[in-house]
């Protein structure tokens, strides 16, 4: 093998992931030997048996009844756990038990809404703004107080108002989602460079045109800056909302896990959740490359 | 007709009672090479900048082939000091940028046929699909020159244009800047603070003063003194040196700027 290989700081980098890895598993085993060596109930059932009995309405006796016999779950039970959410994550046995993949397709249906509703009010809007001394001046004060507010505080409010907990958590996403990409927006408006509007001024560039091919290029690291935050903090959110109001949704999965005492169902939800949110993240990382430039 | 651009009586005040400079008036004719050279913050570029409608006068006026400035035109190119290539497009594209803004009813093939040209002109055909991050500052600086020339204005004004270049450089886009002017028979406003580029390119140079205090108060700056260029038209870099009455330009104006320009 090439020796440089090891040499690389990549390689080594990802030796030590590796390691840690095999560390974090081993302490989990270690703690959670059991005192007596006995197998766990379900590693009996096979997953065909499993499966009719989920189809007869039978509740499963998942690796959650076993962690609640022996205390923390153990690397075979989360093991069992993570293969059977994995392999049928599409099944739907009514409100309270559905597969992963439903309960994700929920939180980001809910997150891309609140989302996208969210864009289509702070771009605009960040772009009146930066471009506008006196708008910001005016807005600045109702930015400043509604900017820290916990997107949760609202809930109660949304919850009144709107009377469906579904499009309350969308709002939710919404009012969270919202300001970063609002002020990222109007600053990356307000510090486009004077030369490049003034060329822009020079050709005698309608007003609609300059907003498109001059500023909002210029802007656009700086905007998908305040996109990439505002998704993350979306993603944080979304979790407590639908543990708030429940219903549908990984956050509400969590809870609802949670009453069941399935702490592997739980444990899976957040890795699960950990591996969407930086799959988002890469995601508007990548076009966040797409857009930069190198002046 | 009275000179192509006329500018009348021009003043630019950013605090009150106190011009950078007033009663500035001068004219050029159509295809006449100006330029204007001055100590900074004499007002140079608020000058260019008002007359190519970026900036306005706190008091005169400036009048292109019969009716006044009101704001920038597509008849006046500008040359950026700073180039002001739009770093995410490439060559072509912002050359484009200015073509389709120039002529939008032309097709994309149309586009870039002017486009190509107006590249070729300043000899980037190589580099017309890199991005400007990709150039060097004399590339850049040419294609800030293509770009101003593709739109075919009635006049361009140039700002500092290669006052960022090293001398080589600047050398080589000098003597193109005066073969594509001669060719098109442009007629040029330049700002420079380079005697040499000055004596080399200009038909007619403009000396500035700056304003200050004075024993009587404040004096705003202003145009000082006009040198007209006696030497050959076709002068170029290698013969400047050597011909009669260089050295008496040059010492004229070096004068100007060493002990007349700023009050002391
Ligand atoms: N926007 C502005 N506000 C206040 N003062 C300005 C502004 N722009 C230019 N000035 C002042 O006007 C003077 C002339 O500036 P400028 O035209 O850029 O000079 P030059 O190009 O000859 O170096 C300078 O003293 C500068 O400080
Ligand atoms: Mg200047």
């Amino acid at each position: 093998m090439n020796p440089s290989l090891f040499k690389s700081l990549g390689f080594r980098a990802g030796l030590v992931s590796v390691l840690i890895f095999v560390f974090i598993l081993a302490a989990w085993h270690a703690a959670t030997l059991p005192s007596r060596p006995a197998a766990a109930p379900t590693t009996a059932v096979s997953a065909e048996q499993a499966e009719y009995d989920k189809l007869m309405g039978k509740s499963a006796p998942a690796a959650g009844e076993a962690a609640k016999t022996t205390g923390f779950p153990t690397l075979a039970q989360m093991g069992d756990t993570i293969v059977k959410q994995l392999s049928n994550p599409f099944y739907d046995n009514g409100p309270n038990d559905k597969g992963i993949a439903i309960q994700l397709a929920y939180s980001l249906a809910r997150v891309g809404l609140g989302f996208l509703i969210a864009c289509a009010v702070a771009i605009p809007l960040g772009f009146l703004i930066g471009m506008s001394p006196l708008l910001r001046r005016a807005l600045d004060p109702y930015i400043q107080v509604l900017k820290p507010i916990s997107p949760l505080a609202w809930m109660p409010l949304a919850l009144y108002t709107i009377k469906d907990s579904s499009i309350s958590g969308v709002f939710v996403i919404f009012i969270c989602s919202v300001w970063p990409m609002l002020l990222n927006t109007a600053f990356g408006v307000a510090s486009v460079k004077r030369e490049w509007l003034n060329v822009a001024s020079t050709l005698e560039v309608k007003p609609l045109r300059k907003a498109l091919k001059v500023i909002l290029p210029a802007a656009a690291p700086t905007i998908l800056t305040g996109m990439r935050i505002s998704m993350g903090i979306a993603w944080l959110v979304i979790v407590a909302a639908e543990m708030l109001v429940g219903g549908t949704g990984i956050g509400y999965f969590v809870w609802n896990e949670w009453n069941n005492l399935s702490l592997t169902n739980v444990i899976f939800a957040i890795l699960v959740i950990g591996v969407v949110g930086m799959l988002l993240d890469l995601l508007f990382a990548r076009l966040q490359r797409a857009v930069t430039y190198v002046e | 007709m009275e000179g192509f651009l006329r500018v009348e009586k021009l003043g630019k005040a950013f605090v009150a009672d106190k011009p950078v400079f007033s009663d500035v008036s001068f004219k050029l004719d159509r295809g006449e090479f100006v330029c204007i050279i001055g100590h900074s913050g004499c007002g140079k570029t608020t000058i260019l900048n008002v007359i190519a409608g970026l900036d306005t006068a706190s008091t005169g006026h400036v009048f292109m082939d019969g009716r006044e400035v009101a704001g920038p035109s597509l008849e006046r190119g500008v040359v950026f000091q700073s180039h002001a290539l739009m770093p995410w497009l490439t060559v072509r594209k912002n050359i484009a940028f200015a073509v389709e803004s120039r002529w939008p009813e032309k097709s994309a093939a149309q586009i870039d046929e002017a486009v190509r040209a107006a590249v070729e002109l300043v000899g980037l055909t190589p580099a017309i699909d890199k991005l400007p991050s990709q150039l060097s500052g004399g590339m850049k600086q040419r294609v800030g020159i293509a770009r101003a020339f593709a739109i075919q204005p009635k006049m361009l004004l140039l700002d500092e244009p290669f006052g960022a270049l090293d001398a080589l450089t600047r050398g080589t886009i000098q003597e193109e800047l005066i073969s594509i002017v001669r060719k098109t028979q442009q007629t040029v406003f330049m700002i420079t603070h380079d005697v040499d580029e000055a004596i080399l390119l200009a038909d007619r140079i403009l000396l500035m003063k700056n304003g200050g205090e004075t024993s009587s108060g404040y004096v705003p700056g202003g145009v000082a003194e006009v040198v007209v260029n006696t030497l050959p038209k076709d002068r170029s870099r290698q013969t400047l040196h050597h011909l009669d009455g260089y050295y008496e330009l040059r010492n004229n104006i070096v004068d100007f700027l060493v002990t007349r320009a700023k009050h002391h």
